[in-house]
């Protein structure tokens, strides 16, 4: 069937006008490309947060000096800390075991004749590591705290102090270190994949299931504009959602923008097509409306979800799954866009994502064109 | 692309040797075997057969939506398959439920099938106000096509393949669900196409008195086509073996069920005041066998019609399943009870605006079988809904078996049956396996579960599927499982909503004498229809219309009520349309 690629004008715009005009008579798709976007990033933007705060650390001080107040006071005065103090570790243990507490800070009796000898002083710290990701931070704040209080002590004494390393922390990019500024951005690739496969999918699929489809591929029509009829109304609907999800996180939520703005509507193109691609390849494949949603959220929303590194670092996955995630769509536009929200246009970084995605959206198409003969079977 | 619009002396239509075979699940089913037929230019032929036949398969590959297996299938010369894009120019499809967009208006609907077709902005409102004037859309064209009456999506759908003026007109079931008066305009604008226009026209009906306004009949079973003929040689082929019997004591119920068990008759149906027989042979009336029947008996030959032949034809390839009837329970006929078990006082029922039932009221007594006619959307489903207590009415009185619904609804439903339309079975588990649900739903238990059960295999004619998944069963046998799961708790009041719809001739005739036996024993039966002849089989009936009554009575007293000079024995589909008219007119 070469004649797949003959695009007729009229044809292709009576498709498209037909499309849009179910668009809007359709609550649900109009829900799903506005509405849905706003509920996510809400919730994502306001209720999901990454970021300890407030984090309850239990101290066991064998024996009070000013220099293990001074140490305490270091974290008492920190938001992301909350002190309470134990008698001994026994007890100290206790409150960790009824997680009362994440961690145990323990000064020996030594800690402040230590720190003013040449030998460096031992603190022990024990977290809880059950919630993996917490403990890491817990991790690196106490770190970071215990070495700024060694620096600010050696400045107002004036002495030397014995550190093998002076560790200086600037965190870049996102130096506040908000987890919103990095999910927001992230978001829009899930949002984006809802319009794009999970929408397509169903309503290519209700064709089938109405029988309105089978009417339409006894006319003179190509399956190349019945593709490019559903193609093209839905790809300025997952626009749409885009340029909404774009607003709301740079004026709502105070995502900064370093890169370029039409960089992103331009690589956001690019994974729309990708992702109209899979829900029209699915709906070929699925003629029933519950089907071709099931299938769609499989392959490509929960995948978008977890795989994309939106939420979960790719780096900490085990190996495997970590190749898994490059057949995911999602995984390289998340890395643009959380690139050039927080760090600017780095070329690199886009071109690289971009031609992934270039290359994915012809598969698909080719695979979706390919699979869709103007027939029943 | 276009140099195939000059079609000289070729076949509208040709197959050769068409074979399609199809997998469900672990099944191969040959939906079309080896066969051949040719339909000449400007002729209609109506493919008729039972379900499973090959109609639709037949009429999908014609229309290039599906591929043969083997065999050649082609339009004015063009291959179905290798010039597929050429056949498109050429052909007008219609598939079942017309395949409209239900959220686009008429007009918008319209458009969208002028723009596939490229009928270009200069042709097109010419073209449309023809169509919306033969159709009589005009003044609908900002209504949603899903807001339409049955009726009315038909002829919109008919209007959509029309726009391109094809040469080929191919539609599938085109006047399932559709009310005569509809069925009837239909005709005449295919007529009308054909007449003006040259056009040749291919279509499946279940409805064998449209068949015979074909130029050609093509019958089609389980795959084969049997014959290919007009009508009129059809006709010619039954002639001598058609008659109306009537008997002295005897009501054409009774009648029909005794005369369907005799040898030598393949076929005795209900029609008006008498029972049509259609025998073997020419010499029924002779043999000594049928004297005997009664000596009350009146019997008379009768022109035959396709229905007879169609029948004959396929009784030769599926002798009569139903188990024999017992002639000594036919006795005359017992004076009906006149205890009510369902009063139905001033209902309505309000769906947001629509009125989907507008004051009805009605009575039926015990024993009777009473019926519910009238076309899709008429509001037959929901009043049968708010009698089976599964929907409350807006307004209104409704009591069954001496129960007011809105206050008992579920004492009342232990002690009637209801076999949705749609059957309502569970299509993954095998026929036991449903008898089983169904039965301990209903709270069967231990031997008299067993029993019902097997009451049900052997009534229903079951017992060799009984292992079988009930989702691979053909339509007829789906629909007496169904009955069966409804009358296992042995209920007073048997609600049957369409349980003939889209099932063939065939397999109606089994359902009709069995809902005939199960009212001899007592059972009260409500049935609706959209078959007008159906009408016949009921003591009593109702004519929907609208939600509204648009007539009452026993079948005779409704026909009495058109019958005139010119038409001395009007058929309830008769009776419908004039009913129809006379109230449109009215309005």
């Amino acid at each position: 069937m070469n004649n797949n690629i003959n695009i007729k004008h009229m044809r292709l715009k009576g498709l498209v006008v037909k499309e849009l005009l179910q668009i809007w008579r359709d609550p649900s798709s109009l829900a799903i490309a506005f509405v849905l976007p706003v509920v996510l990033l809400l919730l994502f933007g306001y209720g999901v947060s990454l970021d300890a705060k407030h984090v309850p650390l239990g101290w066991v001080i064998e024996k009070s000096t000013p220099e293990t107040s001074s140490f305490s006071a270091a974290f008492a005065r920190s938001e992301y800390f909350q002190n309470s103090y134990y008698a001994d570790m026994n007890a100290a243990k206790r409150a960790m075991q009824l997680r009362k507490i994440n961690a145990i800070i323990r000064l020996r009796e030594d800690f402040s004749r230590e720190l003013f000898k040449q030998n460096s002083p031992a603190i022990q710290v024990i977290i809880d590591g059950v919630d993996a990701n917490t403990a890491r931070l817990i991790s690196g704040y106490v770190q970071g705290a215990w070495s700024e209080w060694l620096t600010h002590l050696a400045e107002v004494r004036g002495i030397e102090l014995a550190r093998p390393v002076i560790t200086e922390h600037r965190i870049w990019y996102n130096s506040a270190v908000l987890s919103k500024d990095f999910l927001v951005p992230g978001l829009i690739a899930v949002i984006m994949t809802l319009i794009g496969a999970l929408l397509t999918a169903m309503v290519m699929a209700r064709e089938w299931e109405r029988g309105t489809l089978e009417a339409m591929i006894a006319t003179p029509v190509t399956m190349g504009e019945v593709l490019l009829g559903k193609l093209i109304p839905y790809y300025l609907l997952g626009m749409g959602g885009m340029l909404l999800s774009i607003v709301m996180a740079v004026f709502l939520f105070d995502v900064p923008l370093r890169g370029s703005f039409w960089i992103l509507m331009l690589t956001g193109t690019l994974f729309l097509l990708v992702a109209l691609g899979m829900g029209l390849l699915i709906s070929i494949v699925a003629k029933n409306q519950f089907v071709a949603g099931q299938i769609a959220i499989i392959v490509t929303f929960l995948p978008a979800f977890i795989l994309s590194g939106f939420i979960f670092d790719i780096g900490s996955m085990p190996a495997v799954v970590q190749g898994f995630t490059y057949l995911i769509s999602a995984r390289y536009f998340v890395a643009i866009l959380q690139t050039v929200f927080l760090t600017g246009n780095i070329w690199a970084v886009i071109l690289l994502n971009a031609a992934a995605l270039l290359l994915m959206a012809l598969l698909f198409f080719k695979m979706a064109l390919k699979k869709a003969p103007k027939r029943l079977e | 692309m276009t140099d195939s619009s000059e079609p000289v002396d070729t076949l509208a239509l040709a197959c050769h040797q068409v074979c399609k075979q199809f997998t469900v699940g672990q099944r191969t089913v040959e939906a079309l075997s080896d066969v051949s037929l040719s339909v000449t230019k400007s002729s209609v032929v109506g493919l008729v057969g039972p379900d499973g036949a090959g109609k639709t398969t037949l009429l999908r590959l014609a229309a290039g939506l599906l591929v043969a297996d083997s065999g050649a299938i082609s339009v004015f010369g063009q291959d179905c398959d290798r010039q597929v894009d050429s056949v498109h120019q050429l052909i007008g499809y219609m598939p079942q439920r017309f395949g409209l967009y239900e959220d686009l208006s008429v007009g918008e609907n319209l458009n969208l099938y002028a723009d596939l077709h490229g009928v270009s902005q200069v042709e097109r409102q010419q073209r449309f106000d023809d169509l919306m004037h033969m159709t009589g859309l005009a003044s609908f064209t900002q209504r949603l096509a899903g807001k339409l009456s049955g009726g009315m999506k038909q002829k919109l759908g008919l209007a959509c393949t029309l726009l391109s003026q094809p040469q080929l007109l191919l539609l599938d079931e085109p006047s399932v669900g559709v009310d005569p008066v509809s069925r009837r305009e239909l005709w005449s604008i295919i007529e009308h196409q054909v007449k003006t226009n040259g056009m040749t026209v291919v279509l499946s009906t279940a409805y064998l008195d449209e068949a015979e306004r074909c130029d050609e009949v093509v019958l089609l079973d389980e795959g084969n086509k049997l014959d290919q003929n007009t009508p009129a040689y059809f006709n010619k082929l039954m002639q001598g073996r058609s008659y109306r019997a009537r008997h002295a004591e005897l009501s054409n119920r009774h009648l029909q069920t005794l005369l369907s068990g005799q040898t030598g008759i393949v076929d005795a149906v209900i029609q008006g005041d008498s029972v049509r027989v259609v025998s073997e042979s020419k010499d029924l009336l002779e043999s000594p066998a049928f004297k005997q029947i009664s000596d009350k008996l009146t019997i008379e030959t009768t022109s035959p019609r396709l229905e007879d032949a169609f029948i004959a034809l396929l009784r030769q390839r599926h002798p009569v399943a139903v188990a024999k009837t017992d002639h000594s329970a036919v006795k005359p006929e017992s004076p009906l009870s006149d205890e009510v078990v369902i009063q139905v006082d001033h209902v309505d029922r309000w769906f947001g605006q629509f009125q989907a039932v507008k004051k009805l009221s009605f009575t039926v007594n015990r024993g009777e079988i009473f019926g519910l006619l009238g076309a899709n959307g008429a509001g037959k489903t929901t009043t049968f809904r708010m009698l089976c207590g599964l929907l409350p009415p807006s307004n209104g009185q409704l009591r069954v078996v001496g129960v007011d619904l809105r206050k008992a609804a579920a004492k009342a439903r232990a002690r009637i049956g209801y076999m949705s339309q749609k059957f309502s079975l569970y299509s993954a588990l095998s026929v036991k396996q449903n008898l089983e649900f169904f039965s301990s739903a209903y709270g069967l238990r231990n031997a008299k579960r067993e029993q019902c059960m097997q009451w049900a295999l052997q009534q229903f004619d079951l017992v060799v599927d009984q292992d079988n998944e009930s989702g691979d069963l053909p339509l007829g046998y789906k629909q007496r499982l169904a009955m069966a799961c409804a009358l296992m708790h042995e209920p007073e009041i048997l609600f049957l909503d369409e349980p003939t719809s889209g099932v063939d001739p065939l397999a109606r005739r089994e359902f009709w004498n069995r809902t005939n036996q199960l009212a001899a024993s007592g059972v009260t039966v409500l049935v609706t229809t959209h078959f007008m002849e159906e009408a016949e089989y009921c003591d009593r009936l109702i004519i929907m219309r609208d939600g509204d009554i648009l007539i009452a009575g026993t079948p005779a007293e409704i026909k009495q009520q058109v019958t005139t000079a010119e038409l001395p024995e009007p058929t309830m589909e008769d009776a419908f349309i004039q009913l129809v008219e006379a109230k449109q007119s009215n309005e």
